[in-house]
């Protein structure tokens, strides 16, 4: 039962500040997802919370206890690297056995111990194998077994699928999502920068942006409630369609009168009286979108259309050059609308409303 | 001439020399030999018979007249030649379908073949070299180890040279100290090499630390022993010492200045740390490049699961660079089967410190007596041997 508390967690190299103010709190049993674009310093936390990297300030808690200055190996968590790190020269026994060796543990626990996690990964044919006789996916296992065997309260992934093949990787991750529910009150940290795999892995998702933390909540929260452009436009793919536009309209309803030749949108999001006039973005999902025959909403004429079965990916641009393309995916397949003009609406609770970056959900 | 600007002329002869073999015997191939081009069945027919005549009448012609000229085909000298010669005529001849196959030929036929051809012209001065130079004289050392020298020439004796060696004890003395060399420098330059190279890795000055325990590599052999000659060095005792190790022994309550290089078993000891001096250098170097090429996140891992620095390093690092410590380990090995230069310049043998390519050196050129230095020189390279072949096979392992 291994809860996290970051307070005020602060990382910078020299004058570069990496992160900064990160408050989060984890409780026991949660899976966590860390997400963000190369570099927002996603890896660097996990480090610092596995003690890999110092904390330049802040305060780091595990289970309560204060770990900031506690060595890595103190403070019962165990870690699962990017290149998987086994141990080249060791077999996937000694591999496993190294902790508990060092820990002092006698043979037979140890025994015990790297026989029921190979058991749990099915690894017990490849005990005596060195690493590099592995498959890519028998070595990941062997990197999660190396963790299990431990017993750890927290488990730390460094994006542990990227080194897989698609195939693979839709498998190992169900394999990471059914350890967690064999194991329900350890508490497991990942980090990725594939939002599938925070989709589909986390019980809430911690996405980092500029330094910070984004937003934290639930993946459905993120998709469908995004606190800011960057989440709503990070989460989802395609990414969610920014318009740029004026309040025409407040009150329980806004409505938002688009720049160039689309016409105006109303968005479920309340507005105060106040915001009248003021310059917001519109965010709209591309599966929001929705063919119509109404001319008031979205127009323009499609460049670019994308058959993938399932669904349909529309390109299209309104009059006016300068603009964006707009991306509508509609299911199922549409043929020959390459050219066309499309007149397109959106459902007022599928609208987001943002000013200044900020969804006004939030405010 | 001024011998600086000989130096130059022999210099530019040389590398213009190299340039002109590779471009002429390139062009050869490529524009006589096997153009790359289709060729008709008349075409490579005709140069068939032009290329017959080059192949073996031009050489054949060559080694005739020098025959007449120098004669005697009786001799042993004679039929080596002779049964070289053939061998070659044999070659040329399984070559020459080749080179000159009969029949209309496609430009991809004359390339491909071009293609197997050419690694051989870029091969063949280093082979004729290191045969001329390395294997040859191998060969002819083997012979004068049996031979003595008489006057006017010399005689076949056996294995007189060897029984001779074996029972003066000055070779047995040389080879217990070479076993001591043996064993004492590689494993302390390996062992002192890869502590510094851990202990410099991680320290801000640890590339001037590195660069300062190098720079003995740069130093020649005997170089070395000067300046570790004056270390040893000893005066009177009523004078001021301007050895070193004199000057720490007597400040530490020595009754009297030392003649270090004097003193049995110890002097061997001395000579040795020159070496390992040098040698030290070698294998920090090499060692550290590896352990720079263990992945961080191996070592990582290791901290998670526990490991302190000791353990991390005996039981991460040293292991998955044990390949790179072998090929060090058996590299210094080498050298110090030859070790020569070191006791040469500081104890030319006396006083216990022989080697065996001291005592080669001494039989060879001092006491002129060519039977039994070549008879030693065998030995070294009987020695030699087992250890080298193991290094290359390891340093190929490593490469792969």
């Amino acid at each position: 039962m291994a809860g996290l508390k970051l307070t005020n967690i602060a990382k910078s190299y020299g004058d570069v500040d990496v992160l900064k103010d990160i408050n989060l709190e984890i409780d026991a049993g949660e899976l966590i997802v860390f997400v963000g674009p190369s570099g927002c310093g996603k890896s660097t936390l996990l480090r610092m919370i596995a003690g890999l990297e110092k904390i330049t300030a802040g305060e780091l808690q595990i289970d309560g206890r204060v770990v900031n200055d506690v060595p890595p190996a103190q403070r019962e968590i165990a870690m699962v690297f990017q290149s998987y790190a086994l141990y080249p020269h060791m077999t996937v026994y000694d591999n496993m056995a190294f902790a508990l060796k060092l820990a002092k543990m006698t043979k037979a626990e140890i025994d015990a111990a790297v026989m029921k996690a190979s058991d749990i990964l099915q690894l017990t044919p490849y005990l005596d194998r060195l690493p590099k006789a592995l498959s890519g996916g028998q070595r990941q296992r062997v990197a999660i077994g190396r963790c299990i065997v431990r017993d750890p309260k927290v488990f730390l992934f460094d994006e542990p699928l990227s080194n897989l093949d698609a195939a693979l990787r839709v498998a190992t991750r169900l394999e990471i999502a059914q350890l967690k529910e064999s194991m329900p009150d350890r508490t497991m940290i990942y980090v990725t920068h594939d939002q599938v795999e925070a989709m589909t892995l986390a019980s809430r998702i911690v996405v980092l942006a500029d330094k910070g933390i984004s937003q934290v909540g639930s993946p459905l929260d993120l998709y469908e409630r995004p606190q800011n452009e960057f989440v709503a436009q990070f989460i989802g793919s395609p990414a969610m369609n920014l318009f740029p536009g004026k309040i025409v309209g407040t009150g329980e309803q806004t409505t938002i009168e688009l720049e160039g030749s689309h016409g105006t949108v109303v968005s479920a999001y309340p507005s105060q009286d106040g915001d009248m006039g003021a310059q917001v973005n519109i965010g709209i999902r591309p599966e929001d979108m929705q063919l119509s025959d109404d001319t008031s909403g979205f127009n323009g004429v499609v460049n670019v259309q994308e058959n993938l079965g399932e669904v349909t990916l529309l390109f299209f641009t309104p009059d006016t050059k300068e603009a964006e393309p707009v991306i509508a995916k509609l299911p199922g397949i549409h043929r020959g609308l390459k050219g066309q003009t499309l007149h397109m609406t959106a459902e007022p609770q599928k609208v987001h409303v943002f000013m200044n970056g900020k969804s006004l959900l939030y405010r | 001439m001024h011998p600086a600007l000989q130096g130059l002329v022999t210099i530019i002869i040389g590398v213009g020399g190299c340039v002109g073999y590779f471009v002429l015997s390139n062009y050869l191939l490529d524009r006589f030999l096997l153009p790359a081009r289709a060729m008709t069945a008349d075409e490579t027919a005709s140069r068939r018979r032009i290329g017959l005549i080059a192949f073996f009448a031009v050489p054949a012609l060559l080694v005739a007249g020098l025959v007449v000229m120098y004669g005697d085909l009786l001799s042993a000298g004679g039929i080596f030649r002779l049964i070289v010669g053939a061998l070659v005529i044999l070659g040329l001849w399984r070559l020459t379908g080749f080179i000159f196959a009969e029949g209309p030929l496609t430009a991809g036929h004359n390339i491909s073949h071009a293609n197997m051809i050419r690694p051989w012209l870029f091969l063949f001065p280093a082979i004729l070299a290191l045969g001329l130079y390395l294997t040859y004289p191998v060969f002819e050392t083997l012979r004068l180890s049996f031979t003595q020298r008489i006057p006017g020439g010399y005689e076949f004796v056996g294995t007189a040279n060897y029984q001779q060696m074996m029972s003066e004890p000055k070779f047995w003395e040389a080879m217990r100290n070479n076993m001591m060399w043996l064993v004492i420098v590689p494993a302390m330059s390996t062992v002192m090499g890869l502590i510094v190279a851990q202990l410099t890795d991680r320290i801000s000055w640890g590339n001037i630390a590195k660069m300062l325990i190098f720079m003995p590599m740069a130093i020649s052999f005997v170089g070395a022993s000067v300046i570790f000659k004056l270390i040893y060095d000893t005066r009177p005792i009523d004078q001021e010492q301007i050895g070193v190790l004199n000057a720490i022994y007597l400040s530490l309550g020595g009754s009297e200045p030392q003649q270090w290089l004097t003193l049995p078993i110890w002097n061997n000891f001395l000579l040795m740390v020159v070496l390992i001096w040098i040698q030290t250098g070698f294998a920090m170097v090499i060692l550290s490049a590896a352990l720079r090429g263990i992945p961080e996140e191996t070592v990582e891992a290791a901290i998670v699961d526990g490991a302190n620095p000791f353990q991390i390093f005996f039981k991460i690092k040293v292991p998955q660079i044990m390949p790179t410590i072998v090929v060090v380990w058996t590299t210094i090995t080498l050298t110090v089967l030859k070790v020569f230069d070191i006791v040469f310049a500081m104890t030319n043998g006396q006083w216990g410190t022989q080697v065996l390519a001291n005592y080669m050196y001494n039989k060879l050129f001092t006491a002129n007596d060519w039977g039994v230095g070549s008879a030693a020189a065998m030995v070294i390279m009987i020695l030699v041997s087992p250890i080298l072949i193991w290094n290359v096979r390891n340093a190929r392992k490593e490469m792969k």
